[in-house]
């Protein structure tokens, strides 16, 4: 008795096994597709822009004529901002990290602030944008300064670094801890000396992300009322600004075809800055990441 | 122990009432610090109040100005006009959603495909240099994308669709749909790797073909966590700003024709920003109702996956 009939699995295996094969190739045209967008987009950009983009570049204020514009103002903005988001999101930042992981008790009120957390990374950026204009701009009167638009960007971007310092100190190893509390050091000798030192790689990472993601936002940045042409520069941190999304997002805006190659020139800057910035975050991993 | 005889400076008495000094200032700093530090974790509870209470309180003002039922169920949107102004959010909802479904359609079969790709048929070094490229490709600006979709796609399109206006849903909905696709793949990418191995080797040693284990035996394990990325990845398109502002008009219309211009929620406020729109102005209240509704949007969207993450998940 033939318990298989072997035709008619040979069959049926034929069309599993083609199946299976056409499917990887459709899933691997997938993932190429998402690297080929990439790849036209970089190679649209570069090459609208690269026309435009010169050392005068740099160095020009935004102008009317296509061939005289630059961003210096902007570029100066987009560091005025550095300056107040990178101290402020790492003190809150990474002070949250410290509470939520070595001092807060397993309660109700700890999960609160972790699920109000990871609630608020999802909080689109423009509604950011509108708790900035009136707590910032109107109710503390700052206006449309480089403070305020720091703030409402450290709130922003708040979640990332939060995240990512709770997970460099979740794997800071019980060991040194307790190496640490057996010479006698107090809990915050503890923490200042033993945890952060070993964390600190996994804060900055997540540091220099946080700071990469605020330089690019635009949206909360054009509700707060930020000029979109500006051609002075900054003084002081009560200053109106700024910044390359914005001023990139100006030119777009124009009807002039020539403009469409200076808002080019204008990413190739901020792409290039975004480079830099992950290339340090991914160098800063590999090579102070210590395994225990 | 002769050097602390020989100096006179100290006795042993003050010694003592030295270190019990150092000592109490050392407890002063640790009963200190936990607090300093329970401020600054207080800094994102205040965050969230401060977005609620924002939102709601500017809200109420306008409904002082506008009904709640012209707002919730008039068809039209016209603001900026002085004589029959209309406030109702629905043509402004209806172009929220075109352009987060064009969106959705585009990147859910591209992340999922991909997602499967890593995690099932990618070998280890394939995927530790694609899944890199891939967050970068979701760390890019949104304005590039914006300037990606008005001056590259848009064009392509019209030579496609003829009838195609400069503004329209379907190129920002394409972008966008470009945009979240990392972001499915990645968190997808995620569930199906925590899918035990046994459980694959189990259906391989039946005689399944690879697609097979990855369809009828990782998929439905992994459900949970893609249905979640898919629900986060909407919720990030809904509230997506700059390529709508830049490539999607400023016209909103209640239909769903994906051809002419729109305007989104998001797109609305930034209209409203740039423009002059005084302090205390009906308009200038309006942008707060709006972002009201899209911030309800993207809470729903977002409590949902969560909700879907923790109540499906399979525990292995």
């Amino acid at each position: 008795m033939k318990l298989i009939d072997h035709a008619k699995v040979l069959k049926q295996m034929k069309s599993r096994k083609a199946s299976n094969i056409f499917f990887k190739l459709l899933f691997m045209a997938a993932t190429t597709f998402g690297l080929l967008v990439l790849g036209i987009l970089l190679y649209r950009v570069i090459t609208q822009g690269i026309g435009y983009l010169d050392f005068q570049f740099l160095q020009n204020l935004p102008s009317r004529k296509p061939e005289q514009a630059g961003v210096k103002t902007a570029l100066i903005g987009t560091i005025w901002l550095m300056g107040v988001v990178a101290p402020v999101t790492l003190l809150l930042g990474v002070g949250t990290a410290i509470y939520l992981e070595e001092y807060a008790r397993k309660n109700r009120f700890t999960r609160f602030i972790q699920v109000n957390i990871s609630n608020l990374a999802g909080v689109p950026s423009i509604v950011f944008g509108l708790l900035g204009l009136t707590v910032f701009v109107r109710a503390l009167a700052l206006g449309t300064s480089i403070l305020a638009a720091g703030f409402t960007m450290s709130l922003l971007v708040l979640p990332i670094i939060i995240v990512a310092s709770q997970e460099a100190i979740k794997a800071v190893p019980k060991e040194l801890r307790e190496a640490s509390f057996g010479m006698g050091a107090t809990k915050w000798q503890t923490i200042l000396n033993v945890v952060l030192p070993a964390a600190i790689p996994g804060i900055l990472t997540g540091g220099i992300l946080a700071l990469s993601r605020a330089i690019g936002e635009t949206a909360p940045l054009v509700v707060l009322g930020l000029p979109l042409f500006l051609a002075f520069l900054p003084k002081s941190v009560f200053d109106m600004f700024t910044v390359l999304p914005m001023q990139i997002y100006n030119w777009t805006g124009r009807p002039q075809e020539e403009f469409q190659g200076v808002a080019a020139a204008g990413i190739i800057v901020l792409l290039t800055m975004l480079i830099i910035m992950n290339s340090i975050a991914v160098y800063i991993r590999n090579k102070f990441q210590k395994r225990y | 122990m002769a050097l602390q005889k020989s100096s006179n400076t100290f006795s042993i008495q003050e010694m003592i009432r030295e270190k019990k000094n150092k000592k109490a200032k050392k407890l002063q700093i640790e009963k200190i610090v936990p607090f300093l530090l329970l401020l600054t974790a207080i800094v994102s509870v205040l965050t969230t109040i401060g977005i609620v209470f924002t939102l709601i309180a500017e809200t109420f003002t306008f409904f002082t100005k506008v009904s709640i039922t012209e707002f919730l169920t008039a068809q039209k949107w016209y603001p900026f006009s002085e004589t029959n102004g209309a406030f109702g959010i629905l043509p402004l909802i209806s172009g929220t959603l075109k352009v987060s479904i064009i969106a959705a359609i585009v990147a859910i079969p591209i992340g999922l495909a991909s997602a499967i790709f890593l995690s099932e048929y990618a070998t280890d070094r394939t995927r530790r240099t694609i899944k890199p490229i891939l967050e970068v490709l979701a760390g890019i600006p949104t304005i590039v994308y914006g300037f990606f979709a008005l001056t590259f796609v848009t064009p392509i399109l019209r030579e496609v669709i003829p009838s195609l206006e400069i503004f329209n849903a379907l190129s920002p909905g394409i972008v966008i749909g470009i945009m979240i696709t990392p972001m499915i793949a990645s968190l997808s990418e995620d569930a199906m790797s925590s899918v035990p191995n046994s459980m694959r080797e189990g259906a391989l040693a039946l005689g399944a073909t690879k697609f097979e284990v990855a369809i009828k035996v990782v998929l439905p394990a992994a459900i949970s966590g893609i249905i979640a990325s898919i629900v986060l990845a909407i919720s990030r398109a809904i509230g997506e700003t700059m390529i709508v502002a830049v490539a999607g008009g400023s016209t909103p219309n209640l239909n769903w024709d994906v051809t002419g211009s729109i305007q989104t929620m998001t797109a609305y406020i930034v209209q409203v920003s740039q423009g002059d729109a005084g302090y205390g102005t009906t308009i200038y209240y309006s942008i707060y109702a709006v972002g009201f509704t899209l911030f309800l949007f993207t809470l729903i969207m977002n409590l949902l996956a969560q909700f879907i993450s923790r109540r499906f998940r399979e525990e292995y």
